[in-house]
């Protein structure tokens, strides 16, 4: 008495594999009508460039699954990487510790408020967001300060590398499958799923609701510190007018690898293949070369809206089905 | 069972209060290991209420739970869950998005190397436990796919795999149908011979009689009657939930809804109110026929998954369809349009009214005017005298208790939002009417009320398709019953024919033979 109806299960595929599928698309368009654009260098330095995006984007995938939304990432990426820049002059250790314990903090006490108050997400990161900025700014008066990194070892952190590629295109691919097996494979993933699926329902299943919240915030200033810290190495210094906007760069990708902004579904596979595919986007309107990159947004934004919408019309054809 | 051993489970005295309302005033209950314990009340008594004190949903405001001979409180969930009182709420309540497997096996998921769930076997362990449940379907599909029955079991087998002292089920059989109700009473009993304590909420007598060994009565919050099941005349039992004298009930016919059969009607000439031919629709519906003539109460029967709910979506255009066309009053439907379908005065009160009718947030006036708004409005400009007549004789007839019509729906008991979504579609007056599931979760006084109501508008020339897994209420609500098997119809039964037996015969017959 089985019903197992096609046209949901290509529906499910098209809504997790997606991205998968137009990237690999956008990609041989792109190698077919650029000379440039399928060598091993562009390639590379794509990869490259989105490892910052992807290592913040992993967090946010959590966030978004579990029913949240976390805007603090854009200046906790900057106020990760000015702190990094910072503590180098104490040594490699405190360049990565320090940081790390900053951001987690926010994002703990993000997830604190969120949970234990239920206050809404939006309004809570949004303040983590405007106060992370202004405590920036203050301490770098008004961005005029630059901390220059002053620890060799950490500077090859950003810069050295293997096979062409640097070490944070590693280190996200190491995060990477270490976010899936514990989304897909641990309780912790089960209760983030449950969470962002039904919150009620899962409080009475006995899932910890508010512990699997303030984990998620955590992660997700951690995973944005992180990034800072590697970009700041990358740079050999610690910008602090960097990373505007760039929370709205990182909820498209997720939300382009099929992770429903409403919670409850999606998954990492999908969010690497949106950071890739935006930073396939970004490349191919350069390739191209008398355009802007301002209209690389135009693109990503017209993208992210047929996304949306082919969302809702796979949505809805995986209910009836 | 043995009535000397120490109760299990204890509440003395509990007491709570929401603003406006005293759901529970001094209830004491005690539950015995072995007993399957029935707890019976109108809607809004506080049964659920009393549940949600059980495991750790609500503080009591006074009072307290001994629970192993000890006092407890427990603070979560979780926490009543550990300590081994397992329970299925009134709404199903598990994760839609999340897949069957997933969705049984949360919190307690087999792990295999390094921690780390061992999908394989959580999927031949999710299929297993389902198979002992009489479900056989892809565990890996996501939940809401499937429909509410299945996902009732799913809860059923949830709650009864977790290692547990004391099952509490609210409500479980509402939408289940006979065989999967059968089901669920062998699991019943043999948690009952484990020495398993049972509580178990169901507004459908005949359920109580059969399993439950001791009975207590809430009425407005307070414990009416507890004692042994067996020596409770039906009707005394109803008249204790209603308070009312047993007299009363007897007299008022209030369980047996009894009336003349329509005969089919002269049917030459006349058009029906809606005809459906041919819904087809892959794996669900084979080229469905149905017809309902004004005035005619047609009762759709069948098994789970033999496509009625599919029926009446496809009629109302929720169901996109592959083949097959619905004509109104001699004109054709657009197909797969239920703006077209309520336009043409053709409305669903759906099967999942949470997911697809109430709005919890808005008030009981608001919820009950919603649809009829467009009736009630002249030039865009809404009648508030009429809506508050509308809203008030349906508050009334139904009686739905909310401390006011502008309580929101949310914090009504489970079968008062019911009542107020049956409201609503009632109020709106359409030409044809299906109904999907009318009384699930409605009490017995008000189940005669629906009724009548019902009964009522098809005597002013309504049309009305019924759908119900309660096969009383289709004997005795339906003028004429059509049989569905695997999205087929395999039989029609009219006058005479009208009986549970021969329902039961139609849905078995047809059943041996696409078996063997
Ligand atoms: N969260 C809440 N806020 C306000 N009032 C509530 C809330 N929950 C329940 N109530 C009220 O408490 C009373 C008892 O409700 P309860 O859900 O326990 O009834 P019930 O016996 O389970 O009824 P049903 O048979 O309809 O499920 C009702 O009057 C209801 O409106
Ligand atoms: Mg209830």
């Amino acid at each position: 008495m089985t019903r197992s109806p096609g046209r949901e299960q290509v529906s499910r595929v098209l809504q997790q594999h997606g991205a998968l599928m137009v990237l690999a698309a956008l990609a041989i368009v792109g190698s077919i009508a650029f000379d440039s654009f399928a060598t091993a260098g562009n390639a590379a330095s794509i990869v490259v460039s989105s490892s910052f995006t992807a290592i913040i984007a992993i967090g946010m995938t959590f966030v978004i699954i579990s029913g949240g939304i976390d805007l603090s990432v854009g200046s906790l990426f900057v106020f990760g990487g000015v702190l990094a820049a910072y503590g180098s002059q104490y040594g490699l250790f405190v360049a990565l510790a320090l940081p790390l314990a900053a951001c987690g903090l926010v994002g703990l006490l993000q997830g604190l408020l969120i949970a234990r108050t239920g206050m809404a997400p939006f309004i809570v990161t949004l303040a983590g967001m405007l106060g992370v900025r202004g405590l920036m700014l203050a301490i770098s008066d008004e961005g005029a300060t630059t901390y220059l990194v002053k620890d060799s070892a950490f500077a090859r952190l950003g810069q050295g590398g293997l096979l062409g590629l640097t070490w944070p295109v590693y280190i996200t691919a190491l995060l990477a499958v270490a976010a899936m097996v514990l989304l897909q494979r641990t309780a912790f993933g089960q209760n983030v799923y449950a969470v962002g699926g039904n919150e009620p329902g899962a409080a009475l299943m006995g899932v910890p609701v508010a512990r699997t919240k303030v984990y998620v915030y955590l992660m997700s200033g951690l995973l944005a510190g992180l990034a800072g810290v590697l970009n700041a190495a990358r740079l050999s210094s610690g910008v602090t007018i960097l990373g505007i906007g760039l929370e709205l760069d990182v909820i498209a990708a997720v939300v382009i690898g099929g992770t429903l902004l409403t919670g409850g579904a999606g998954g990492i596979t999908g969010t690497i293949a949106g950071v890739l595919l935006l930073g396939v986007i970004q490349s191919l309107i350069n390739q191209v070369g008398n355009l802007t990159s301002a209209f690389q947004q135009v693109v990503s934004g017209l993208f992210l809206a047929l996304v949306v919408v082919a969302q809702r019309l796979l949505g809805r054809a995986q209910r009836l089905g | 069972m043995s009535q000397s051993a120490a109760p299990v489970l204890e509440a003395r005295q509990i007491s709570k209060r929401f603003p406006g309302v005293v759901a529970l005033d001094g209830v004491s209950l005690a539950l015995l290991p072995g007993e399957v314990h029935a707890l019976v009340g109108e809607n809004g008594a506080g049964k659920s209420t009393l549940i949600k004190v059980f495991t750790g949903v609500h503080r009591p405001d006074g009072g307290e739970l001994i629970y192993n001979g000890s006092p407890t409180a427990f603070g979560t969930p979780l926490d009543a869950q550990r300590a081994g009182i397992s329970t299925i709420y009134q709404e199903v309540n598990l994760v839609p998005m999340m897949s069957v497997a997933r969705n049984l096996m949360l919190g307690r998921e087999p792990r295999g190397r390094l921690g780390v769930i061992d999908t394989a076997r959580m999927y031949g362990e999710a299929e297993r436990i389902l198979a002992g449940y009489g479900v056989v379907t892809d565990v890996r599909r996501p939940l809401r796919t499937l429909g509410m029955g299945v996902q009732q079991m799913v809860a059923l087998a949830r709650a009864v795999a977790i290692d547990a002292r004391v099952v509490i089920m609210d409500e479980p059989t509402s939408s289940l149908e006979p065989r999967e109700v059968e089901t669920l009473f062998s699991v019943i009993r043999k948690l009952k011979d484990d020495g398993i304590a049972v509580v178990y909420v169901s507004h459908r007598l005949d359920e109580l009689y059969e399993v439950c060994d001791r009975v207590t009565v809430l009425r407005d919050g307070r414990v009416a009657h507890t004692g042994p099941l067996a020596e409770l005349e039906r009707l005394k039992l109803i008249a204790l939930m209603l308070g009312r004298d047993l007299d009363e009930v007897r007299t008022g016919g209030l369980t047996r809804f009894s009336r003349d059969r329509r005969q089919a009607r002269d049917r030459d000439g006349a058009q029906p109110a809606v005809r459906a031919e041919g819904l087809t629709r892959r794996q669900v519906l084979r080229g469905v026929d149905v017809s309902v003539w004004p005035g005619e109460v047609v009762g759709l029967g069948g098994l789970l998954g033999a496509g009625r709910s599919e029926t009446a979506k496809g009629i109302v255009g929720a169901l996109p369809l592959d083949a097959g066309r619905v004509v109104v009053a001699g004109r054709p439907l657009r197909t797969g349009s239920t703006t077209a379908a309520i336009r043409a005065g053709v409305s669903l009160l759906p099967e999942d009214r949470k997911a697809e009718g109430i709005i919890p947030a808005l008030s009981v006036r608001e919820n009950i005017a919603l649809a009829a708004l467009p009736s009630l409005s002249r030039a865009g400009v809404v009648s508030d005298a009429k809506i508050d007549k509308i809203v008030d004789v349906f508050m009334r007839r139904l009686r739905i208790k909310a401390a006011s019509p502008d309580q929101p729906v949310q914090e009504l008991s489970g079968g008062n939002q019911q009542k107020v979504l049956l409201a609503r579609w009632l109020a709106i007056r359409p030409k044809i009417l299906l109904l999907d599931e009318p009384t699930r979760g409605i009490d017995v006084g008000a189940k005669a009320e629906v009724q009548a109501l019902v009964d009522e508008l098809a005597e002013e020339g309504l049309g009305v398709l019924l759908i119900s897994s309660d096969l009383e209420e289709l004997v005795e609500g339906a003028d004429r019953i059509l049989v569905l098997r695997e999205g087929e119809v395999v039989g029609e039964l009219s006058g005479d024919d009208v009986t549970e037996d021969k329902i039961m015969a139609s849905i078995a017959e047809r059943g041996a033979e696409s078996d063997g």
